[in-house]
């Protein structure tokens, strides 16, 4: 075992800890938290494949930007115990079909599937952010744009919602 | 209507020009402004070590006074409590006995006389209402204290030293203001 | 395990190097943090012509370390219903937060010791200036997590308008550096620097990039005129109303840390970092680590007058009001950098490629 490897093992079981957190956790706030925990676990492998920029990118846009929203969003909701609501009975059980059904398609889809070629930890530098930055101004320009012609009209849309009350 | 001084001045209504409203210019103004006063003079007294001379008119802690002999004026009349606005003073009177003539100047003293620093506001009625010129108020601040209980002072905080004895410690605790003993008053 | 340990051979003297260096700059980042505290009162004093601390010390300068025995002796008091481990946790956060910007920053050039090259620079990561955005972000979480654990409505309020303001002025700071980015051609802050010591200093080319970019980092940094997650006197305090003692100060001494690592990363940026003006390193005949030593004495006399600027500006200008300080974020410094960006790029492209040919 190297040095990526033993590292490879400690995100890994990170990740899989915290995001079990997330969902097993009666307050959201704690969830948020240990989601954020969950997505600097997976900066991390992003690291180890040498995938730097998407790795900043991650905490930049989901911990730094996307849970903080989350959170805002739990702070300013009644957390208290009073409050919850008495889970329906069947909501709980169509949910446990309906996971469980996804958890059946993921394992068909997976078991199909030719193990593609496994990034080795370190090699490939795709991910640096010359090479992604070529590659997306070029061979990938035309996704690229219309993706952010889908992001100009999110923002003109949410400007409009924004002016609705003037 | 007709304005009381020339100092009025119009507000200026008018919508902000592209400088005003860009923030930057007034902004560099006021640092502007305020680094000018790097360079300004100190108005600080460094209090421990530098005093301000007082007011004549200043009115600090009481003094009980002392004749030109060393011995108390006070008779305890009671005309100081009386005038007090506050109710400050409480005093107890006693019989000058054989042998303590040089102690009190007449036959009857003050055997207990308190100030309750709290309540005194330092009008100076007590020592305008004073007969014999016993009490006085002096240039000295009320001091800081750890209980309400140290600020009612008593007749051995508030007498002055004998001036036969001391009469440096004397002359401090009088300063400028408290009257001098003349002889024959 | 210590056999795996041992199997990485790691190169133990670079590890030590990095831990040592990392220690130095830690507690030179707390010492100069420290030390702002008194600096902040001294330059308030003066500029109001007070005289400020002068009662412990020579001048006054053990000051700092009267403030924080007193932190220290207070009582550290948990409200009853507060969340206790994310209320503990919010002045962590903060702290760490503001400490590890400094890992990207170049703090001078090599110096040489026993045959051995040491690069003042704990990390010399290429996407460095990502990185420092990203901790930014991060900046928010100590400000949100103690304002709501703190389980009163005021605080929360206060996060709130915190979390939203840093939000904000990150976009406008993130655009601006992005023109400096196509001037640089690089995010790493080491080429930056060095960049610059060729080219001439970053604020000859972006004066509005900096502008912007110093705005933001006062924003950022919670700083008068944007101080206001902290109002004392019209808002009800801030997001730490509740914290007392070392944890409140935890707070307080973070944003001071901010406040020195936004001065260092304007430095670096925008004024050459440890570049000496009027020198030029490379013809020099001097001993590297003098150089060094020098360069990272320009970085600190750089480093110390933002943080002057900074006070400066505080005992200036009086707070905007929370639909001011927005619109200035959004309506003004938004477009001024993304116009910004549009030139930068135009000029860049022009020099690069000249006219366009149809």
């Amino acid at each position: 075992m190297d040095k990526s490897q033993l590292m490879f093992w400690f995100l890994s079981a990170l990740a899989v800890f915290s995001s079990l957190m997330v969902i097993t956790r009666k307050n959201p706030v704690y969830s948020v938290l240990f989601l954020i925990i969950t997505f600097f676990a997976i900066s991390g492998h992003y690291v180890l494949m040498n995938a730097q920029f998407l790795a900043i990118v991650n905490i930049i846009v989901y911990a730094g930007a996307i849970m903080v929203l989350f959170l805002f969003v739990l702070m300013l909701m009644n957390l208290n115990k009073e409050s919850e609501q008495q889970k329906n009975k069947y909501l709980l059980w169509s949910g446990a079909i309906a996971g469980g059904m996804l958890m059946v398609i993921m394992i068909a889809a997976l078991n199909t599937t030719e193990p593609a070629v496994v990034n080795q930890p370190g090699a490939g530098d795709i991910g640096l952010i010359k090479n992604l930055g070529t590659k997306l101004f070029t061979e990938y320009v035309v996704p690229f744009e219309i993706s952010s012609i889908l992001f100009l009209s999110a923002m003109v849309g949410a400007v409009v919602l924004g002016k609705k009350g003037d | 209507m007709q304005p009381l001084t020339n100092r009025a001045k119009n507000v200026d209504r008018r919508p902000m020009t592209l400088a005003e409203r860009a923030y930057l210019p007034a902004i560099l103004k006021g640092m502007g402004i305020t680094f000018s006063h790097l360079f300004k003079k100190k108005p600080t007294i460094q209090y421990p070590e530098e005093k301000r001379p007082f007011s004549q008119v200043f009115r600090g802690l009481h003094v009980l006074n002392r004749d030109e002999e060393g011995r108390e004026r006070c008779t305890a009349c009671g005309l100081c409590a009386v005038a007090c606005p506050a109710e400050a003073i409480t005093m107890e009177a006693a019989e000058r006995q054989e042998g303590e003539e040089n102690l009190y100047r007449e036959e009857k003293y003050a055997a207990k006389y308190e100030i309750n620093m709290l309540r005194c506001i330092f009008c100076g009625l007590c020592e305008e209402a004073c007969p014999k010129d016993a009490i006085y108020l002096s240039e000295t601040f009320a001091p800081a204290n750890y209980d309400r209980k140290g600020f009612i002072y008593g007749k051995n905080d508030l007498l002055i030293p004998n001036p036969l004895t001391d009469r440096e410690a004397y002359e401090q605790a009088a300063g400028g203001r408290v009257r001098q003993p003349v002889a024959g008053r | 395990m210590i056999s795996t340990l041992l199997a990485m051979q790691m190169d133990w003297a670079l590890v030590l190097e990095k831990f040592l260096l990392i220690v130095v700059v830690v507690s030179v980042s707390l010492g100069f943090a420290m030390y702002s505290t008194y600096a902040e009162r001294k330059v308030a004093a003066a500029l109001q012509d007070r005289s400020g601390p002068n009662r412990f010390g020579w001048f006054g300068l053990l000051q700092p370390v009267a403030d924080a025995i007193k932190l220290f002796s207070k009582e550290d008091i948990i409200p009853n219903k507060a969340n206790k481990v994310l209320f503990v946790m919010g002045p962590g956060l903060a702290m760490l937060a503001a400490l590890m910007t400094s890992a990207v920053i170049p703090w001078g050039d090599k110096i040489v010791l026993g045959g051995r090259e040491i690069s003042l620079q704990i990390a010399d990561l290429n996407i460095g200036m990502l990185y420092v955005f990203a901790v930014v972000a991060l900046g928010v979480y100590g400000v949100m997590i103690g304002g709501w654990s703190s389980n009163n409505k005021f605080s929360l309020l206060a996060a709130i308008r915190g979390a939203s303001q840093n939000i904000s002025y990150e976009l406008a700071m993130g655009l601006s550096l992005i023109a400096l980015l196509f001037v640089t051609g690089s995010l790493s802050l080491k080429d930056i620097v060095v960049g610059q010591q060729t080219n001439g200093w970053n604020i000859l080319y972006q004066p509005l990039g900096f502008l912007i970019f110093i705005v933001c980092a006062f924003a950022e940094c919670n700083r008068t005129p944007f101080d206001l997650p902290e109002a004392e006197n019209e808002l009800n305090f801030g997001y730490h109303q509740e914290y007392s003692s070392m944890k409140l100060g935890f707070y307080l001494f973070a944003e001071y840390i901010n406040m020195f690592i936004s001065s260092v990363i304007m430095a670096t940026l925008y004024f050459g970092g440890y570049d000496i003006p009027f020198f030029n390193e490379a013809a020099s005949s001097l001993h590297p680590n003098i150089l060094a030593l020098m360069g990272f004495g320009a970085l600190m006399a750089k480093t110390v007058f933002f943080v002057f600027v900074f006070m400066w500006v505080r005992w200036t200008i009086p707070r905007f009001r929370y639909d001011q300080l927005m619109n200035l974020g959004w309506k003004s410094l938004i477009p001024l950098a993304l116009f910004n960006m549009l030139i930068t790029g135009a000029v860049v492209l022009y020099l690069q490629n000249g006219w366009p040919k149809f």
